[in-house]
């Protein structure tokens, strides 16, 4: 039953002004356990800056956020990693490290929560399977077509078996072939039982949609 | 965890060759710079306190001083503080001492009508380098007795080369720790650099759940070998150069005149370990700030 209680993201009366300037104006949101939540809007509308409040990129200016019973105004700067374990986040230009390996990119996530390297090495060939990027090991971001750096991106994000996926545009630079692969992928994951907040303006991947849609047009909800 | 920190920072290394190996060199010509310093005062002081454990007590005699007053004069001074040993030194032997040193200007010498040396006392004082006073003190006691012309113990030389030799500790005391903040400097800018380069990488690894010990702790690593390597550097330099120092003076060291020795174990661990020490704190500067923002 979906009651404020079980909600595993709270919003609450959020704002968030760059200088004068709001990009958010008093939200307010509860987001469920395995829901799989689109948000949409214009250029500027504030969907990336939601989805920034949410992974500590930005501070928020008023309101209050709570994500699996953790206050957002209370993690320091030095503990923000606890929060971001419980998160995979996906960006619109995929934000893979270029000296590093395809393998070495999706280990990151898991060599600083100090797992054996066996383990590290299992779990990450599993999940670039998954993804169809096998293969792909020992390739160097730059030699990749932005369709596989974002597969890598998504495998990158959900290693670490996150509660929460927050995708931020992350089908904005591709084409339309690579952009459902990557929807069908945050689908699977979804499926087996992840939540996903995903912020996009591609009308093509929500028109048919059963899952929610939230409209912000000017950093205000749009009913 | 250390396993892959050390993978890490060994990466690093190699993908930053060109800094890291100005950073080596840099750190290892600071190093040579003080311990060259370093070595300087280890071999002065050394050579100081030799001087100073040798001091000879030269007493000249009245010239009419008769051998009973004389060996009264003996038993006195031999009863007084500090005082090893004494022995006599006729004006006879001290000729004949004389003509044997300056054997090629024996002409000078063999015309005297008489003989212009006086008898003389010289008296071996106990160790007391680390209070040059007490031989004054006793110098000038035994210069109150009557029968003694004058008292000699090369204090003017010793005094002098003590004050240069202050002198150049506290010059190398200000230019040792000149290079030290230079050091410090260097390594905390070559690690912010490195920081810089890779202000995007370390944004990424936050943002996937690394925290800050997960990031710093390679870096350290860095600092620890980037500067223990420096520190080598720098003393093998500093060997090289004392090696061709004893190829130069070989004739002088020969002969015994000088003894120049290069640093202990104690003391090179001790410049390898201060090194690090410093690396250490260069880092903990930079990543301090660049963590900061």
């Amino acid at each position: 039953m979906k009651t404020a209680d079980t909600a595993l993201i709270r919003i609450f009366n959020v704002s968030k002004n760059y200088g004068t300037k709001p990009a958010l104006n008093h939200i307010t949101l509860d987001i469920f356990k395995n829901e799989f939540v689109f948000f949409t809007g214009p250029s500027g509308a504030g969907k990336s800056t939601l989805l920034k409040l949410l992974y500590l990129g930005e501070s928020i200016t008023e309101g209050q956020v709570l994500i699996d019973g953790m206050n957002l105004a209370r993690i320091s700067k030095s503990r923000a990693h606890i929060l971001r374990r419980k998160l995979g986040i996906i960006f619109q230009d995929y934000k893979l490290i270029p000296g590093k390996t395809v393998f070495q990119n999706v280990a990151l996530v898991l060599e600083p929560r100090g797992l054996g390297q066996r383990y590290i090495r299992k779990k990450v060939h599993s999940v670039l399977r998954t993804v169809g990027m096998e293969d792909r090991l020992r390739a160097f971001p730059l030699g990749l077509s932005g369709g596989e750096q974002q597969k890598v991106a998504v495998a990158r994000a959900v290693v670490g078996e996150p509660k929460i996926i927050l995708a931020d545009e992350p089908t904005g630079s591709l084409d339309s072939d690579s952009a459902e692969n990557i929807f069908e992928l945050l689908t699977t994951f979804h499926k087996r039982g992840t939540t996903v907040l995903f912020a996009t303006h591609d009308t093509a991947l929500i028109r048919n949609t059963k899952h929610r849609v939230i409209y912000l047009n000017k950093g205000r909800l749009q009913t | 965890m250390i396993t892959l920190f050390f993978k890490k920072a060994f990466q690093d290394i190699l993908s930053n060759r060109f800094l890291n190996s100005v950073t080596i060199v840099t750190i290892g010509l600071s190093v040579l710079i003080i311990s060259s310093f370093a070595l300087f005062f280890i071999n002065t002081n050394a050579l100081l306190d030799s001087w100073q454990k040798g001091i000879r007590v030269l007493v000249y005699l009245e010239p009419q001083t008769s051998e009973a007053n004389r060996l009264d004069l003996r038993y006195q001074i031999q009863q007084m503080e500090n005082v090893q040993e004494i022995h006599f030194i006729s004006k006879d032997t001290a000729l004949k001492d004389l003509k044997e040193q300056m054997r090629s200007h024996s002409s000078l010498l063999e015309n005297l009508k008489e003989n212009p040396l006086p008898d003389t006392f010289e008296v071996r004082v106990l160790d007391v380098s680390s209070d040059l006073n007490k031989v004054a003190v006793l110098a000038k006691k035994i210069e109150a007795f009557p029968l003694v012309e004058e008292v000699e113990y090369g204090q003017h030389w010793i005094a002098k080369f003590s004050h240069i030799i202050n002198i150049f500790k506290f010059i190398g005391y200000a230019m040792g720790g000149l290079f030290l903040f230079a050091t410090l400097f260097i390594i905390a800018n070559t690690i912010r650099l490195v920081l810089y380069s890779r202000k995007d990488e370390i944004e990424i690894m936050r943002l996937v759940g690394s925290n800050d010990r997960f990031i710093k702790a390679p870096f350290y690593i860095e600092g620890l070998i980037l500067s223990a390597l420096g520190g080598l550097v720098g003393l093998t330099a500093l060997f090289a150069a004392y090696q061709f120092a004893l190829s130069k003076f070989h004739t002088g060291l020969s002969l015994g005149l000088l003894e120049i020795r290069f640093l202990s174990i104690g003391q090179f661990f001790l410049f390898i370990g201060g090194s690090m020490l410093v690396g250490l704190i260069g880092c903990y500067l930079s990543l301090k700030q660049f963590l900061k923002n």
